[in-house]
């Protein structure tokens, strides 16, 4: 087989994110792209068995592979409630289930296995069934090959004689599944005996327990023969040559950062405070002071930014994490660095809102906050990653873009590139663009103010510890030619247009927009009138359904300023449909730097990844 | 050096009479004596009459936005300790908006010294109560008076665990810049409360002590390791008073073997706390403002508090150092050395 979909579903304490990364990573490392979608329960632990506490993770493994997927091939489910969750999705509260082949979220020759020692009649009355047979009450079709696998039971079998205790050894039933799993695609378990070694280092006493239970799964399936097929998996990646790895996009957003920080030889500092689904930035930072990487935990999200900014007006490299609620918070202070013209790097990675909202979804909600969503007429550079991988990419080009020109950057990425793993091409810093922090002229000593620009119209940057051009910075409008405080009529408006030319000219240190033709069946292209447009987390899908609907597409990475030849590019089609995870927001802004072009939209706001169907069939019958 | 090389070319902008003034001057006094160079020294503000200060100065500025002063100087001084740090504020910016950075700023310890201009009053929009107002403070936004306890900003020091806190009055220079010397002497977040009056909306609100004449008899300058005494005959001490089940502060002739030593180093704040808080009640009330009978306590001024601790920004580096002197990669390409990879 070519690609395959495999969805994991347990108890939100049955260790489901680890199951799930530990097979996408051994695919990764046997040659297959990998996308992955981590979903889990806002709640820390609801109840155990309810469907509320249940934890998934869905993989892609293939060539090609350009989302997690749609349908599941292969589901794993821990119990009653996480097989009714992993077979309806979100729609696991309605009162009937019907399987319909375009809407389901598994194929009808899908394989699924489930532990038939979590699904008595308690077990059932907790996952909120009505009758005693699951599988007919929820409707899953006969050629679906059930594997009742009595997990539990067999994971303590394995175990009996290591002298844990009933709860100690329950704990390993996922690696139970996953070594069955492993038997499944026929991959290699000395490979995967030393990918649990390095999962569990940090803790040696767990390794030869979890090993005995998975290898125990691994065997079950080879020496029961279970009248189940193996699949292989032939696919190969496409991907250039180089050394890979597979990384998550919060912790490549970090690593950028880092990476941004020594070309540009600056100190990395973040000023954060703990938001879901940000965090993991500031928590791989944290842990990164071998790099030097400097992270306050603030103690509100204002003073994230806050001491972030302290830290720009003191040279550094200045970074601020969150997420939608965070930068709400955060305005006023991000049009503080918009004012004072000072590099500071912002990551929002969204999440389902309004307020509180969805914190653990996905969505594309922040946009016109990002651009628009200051006091003033303040303008900030905003861009967006599109793969979990080039969260990596894009942090480094927030922060080329924010200390090359003296503004703050707003990047957005969201929970599913944040959480979702991708194969990544570890870079070498040499092979890196290079990185030209804005610095002040020698002859400036002694004349400095901090209203003095260069021939781009971007302000010199001088900073305390620097002799002879000790300034004064405000967030109060300042005098053009003096840079000090100024309410002058004139030069208000002066300054309002020096603001908004600063971030128009970043335009000509971005790349020009892109269109990803579709790879037809002989691997050609033909010409098309139909474009796909859709910017950030959506890049993977929206390629995929291009693919189907032989459209091209523009995916947007640089939002504001929009690529030069934006309007050249959107001009040459006579179909433009603009699909985001929200009601319509970069259509609008689009609309508003594009009158005269027709924008059809396709929108999804359920806080989940799109779906490639859904897409293609809206744009097939528009 | 002298104080004129931190005067900067602007134009003094606080009204006449201000007592904004008088700690300008007192500041750029403080700073020629500290001798730091103007281009390591950063003085940052929030928004209000007392954060137009760095505008005065002619060293590195920011006048930032209201309330925030603290996280912002903390930003600094973390990122390069090697700057001296000052933070201006006003009891709105750093009580009322931005209260939570102030206290987490001497939660933090960081080495910050802070004027904290109380002249109980919103000044720079134009007159309304602030958070050290007294109950019963008619204003424009309290027309009928107020109905809110006011913060003693002693108090609220301490209770945030703050390692440094003095007390001065803007009609008195040499203590004033002492306590500010003392302040950037004391590594950790230091604060200086600085009685300053508005002559504009709240004029005399400090007339209690600031009249020279008075002052001996109603306010005591507390000095480390040395007796406590007042008055303007020097006649008066303090002394502890055991007799109740918690014990307190009572006036005692100056011979009184009971006169108690001022320790500002000393780890406990109990003492301190209660020294901070001598007089303060008619800081309370409107009512026990206006007064005239015989005070009682005298309200205590110069550095009441002043003890060592590790610094957050010193701790933050040192961590950092510790951890860069122990590790295999400390450059990105190292760094992903030790990734789990593999070729294609």
């Amino acid at each position: 087989m070519k690609n395959i979909v495999v969805r994991f579903c347990g108890d939100s304490g049955d260790g489901m994110q680890l199951t799930g990364n530990m097979f996408a990573q051994l695919g990764a490392e046997l040659g297959h792209e990998i996308s992955t979608l981590p979903d889990f329960p806002a709640e820390i632990r609801a109840p155990q068995g309810t469907l509320g506490g249940v934890s998934g993770f869905q993989v892609e493994l293939g060539s090609e592979v350009y989302t997690p997927g749609d349908k599941a091939d292969v589901i794993v489910a821990m119990n009653a409630a996480a097989l009714k969750v992993c077979t309806l999705g979100s729609h696991f509260n309605h009162p009937q289930a019907h399987f319909d082949d375009e809407f389901a979220l598994y194929h009808r020759h899908a394989i699924v296995i489930v532990d038939t020692d979590s699904l008595s009649d308690k077990d059932l009355e907790k996952a909120q069934y009505h009758t005693n047979n699951p599988f007919t009450e929820l409707d899953i079709p006969e050629s679906v090959q059930i594997v009742p696998v009595a997990l539990t039971t067999l994971t303590k079998e394995a175990l009996k004689e290591s002298g844990m205790d009933n709860k100690s050894m329950l704990k390993s039933r996922n690696m139970f599944a996953l070594g069955l799993i492993y038997w499944l695609f026929d991959e290699p378990m000395d490979k995967a005996i030393h990918l649990l070694e390095e999962k569990f280092k940090k803790k040696p006493a767990l390794v030869a327990p979890n090993t005995k239970v998975m290898v125990d799964g691994y065997n079950y399936g080879q020496n029961l023969a279970l009248n189940i097929n193996q699949i292989h998996l032939d696919s190969q990646t496409n991907e250039a040559h180089g050394t890979y790895t597979s990384i998550a996009g919060n912790k490549a957003t970090a690593w950028g950062l880092i990476a941004a920080a020594q070309k540009a030889s600056k100190q990395l500092f973040l000023g954060s405070y703990p938001i879901t689904p940000a965090t993991d930035i500031m928590h791989e930072l944290a842990g990164r002071k071998d790099m030097g990487v400097m992270v306050v935990q603030a103690e509100d999200e204002i003073s994230g930014a806050c001491i972030s900014i302290g830290a720009a007006f003191a040279g550094d490299l200045a970074c601020t994490s969150t997420s939608g609620p965070g930068l709400s918070l955060k305005s006023e202070a991000i049009g503080l660095a918009v004012m004072a013209e000072l590099p500071l790097v912002v990551i929002d990675v969204q999440r389902g809102g309004p307020s509180t909202g969805l914190p653990t979804k996905t969505e594309q909600t922040d946009l016109l906050q990002a651009i628009y969503g200051r006091n003033g007429e303040c303008p900030a550079v905003v861009i967006a990653a599109s793969t979990s991988a080039n969260c990596f990419d894009y942090a480094y080009e927030a922060s080329r873009l924010a200390l090359e020109n003296m503004t703050p950057v707003i990047l957005l990425t969201d929970t599913y590139l944040a959480n979702g793993t991708a194969l990544w091409r570890v870079p070498t810093l040499a092979e890196l663009p290079p990185i030209h922090p804005q610095s002040v002229p020698e002859e400036l000593k002694g004349k400095y103010n901090p209203a003095l620009r260069d021939e781009r119209g971007v302000r010199y940057w001088a900073y305390p510890g620097m002799e002879g051009y000790e300034h004064r910075n405000i967030g109060l409008e300042r005098d053009a030619e003096k840079g000090t405080i100024s309410t002058n009529p004139e030069n208000h408006e002066q300054m309002v247009i020096a603001r908004k030319h600063k971030i128009a000219q970043v335009v000509d240190r971005i790349p020009e927009l892109k269109v990803i033709k579709p790879a037809g069946a002989n691997g050609q292209s033909s010409k098309t009138d139909c474009l796909l447009i859709g910017w950030g987390s959506t890049e993977g899908h929206l390629h995929a359904a291009a693919n189907e609907l032989g459209c091209d597409l523009a995916q947007f990475n640089y939002i504001h300023p929009l690529p030069r030849n934006t309007h050249e590019v959107l001009s040459q089609y006579k179909r433009i449909v603009v699909c985001e995870l929200n009601s319509g927001q970069f259509a609008a802004y689009l609309r508003s730097q594009m009158p005269d072009i027709v924008f059809e939209q396709y929108n999804e706001m359920q806080g989940q990844p799109f779906a490639v169907e859904r897409i293609v069939k809206f744009v097939q019958q528009h | 050096m002298e104080a004129q090389e931190f005067k900067s070319d602007q134009y003094v902008r606080f009204c006449p009479g201000c007592g904004d003034h008088a700690i300008c001057m007192a500041l750029q006094k403080a700073m020629a004596q500290i001798g730091v160079p103007r281009h390591k020294t950063a003085v940052i503000s929030g928004i209000g009459c007392s954060s137009r200060m760095p505008h005065y100065l002619n060293t590195y500025g920011f006048n930032t936005i209201h309330g925030r002063g603290a996280a912002i100087a903390t930003g600094v001084k973390t990122s390069h300790p090697e700057l001296t740090v000052w933070q201006m504020t006003g009891d709105g910016d750093c009580l009322a908006i931005g209260g939570n950075h102030f206290i987490h700023s001497l939660r933090r310890n960081v080495d910050l010294n802070i004027c904290l201009f109380n002249n109980r009053i919103y000044g720079l929009t134009k007159g309304q109560y602030s958070p050290t107002s007294p109950k019963g403070f008619v204003s424009k936004s309290s027309p009928f008076g107020t109905v809110e306890r006011p913060f003693i900003p002693a108090e609220l020091v301490m209770g945030a665990r703050g390692t440094f806190f003095a007390r001065t009055l803007d009609v008195d220079m040499p203590t004033t810049v002492d306590c500010m010397v003392q302040a950037h002497q004391h590594k950790g977040a230091s604060v200086i409360e600085c009685l300053v009056n508005c002559v504009i909306f709240n004029n005399g609100t400090h007339s209690w002590i600031a009249d020279r004449e008075e002052r001996a008899e109603r306010s005591i300058l507390l000095k480390d390791g040395e007796k406590m005494i007042f008055g303007k005959n020097k006649d008066k001490g303090l002394a502890l008073d055991y007799s109740t089940v918690i014990p307190h502060l009572i006036i005692v002739p100056a011979d009184d073997e009971r006169v108690l030593v001022h320790h500002a180093g000393e780890e406990d704040p109990t003492l301190h706390r209660m020294l901070a808080l001598m007089g303060q009640e008619r800081y309370l009330e409107v009512d026990k403002q206006q007064t005239t009978e015989e005070a009682g306590l005298p309200i205590a001024l110069g550095v009441i508090r002043n003890v060592e601790a590790e610094t957050y920004d010193e701790s933050v580096s040192r961590q950092i150092a510790e951890v860069r002197s122990k590790a295999k990669a400390t450059d990105f390409d190292a760094l992903t050395q030790t990734l789990e990879t593999w070729k294609i």
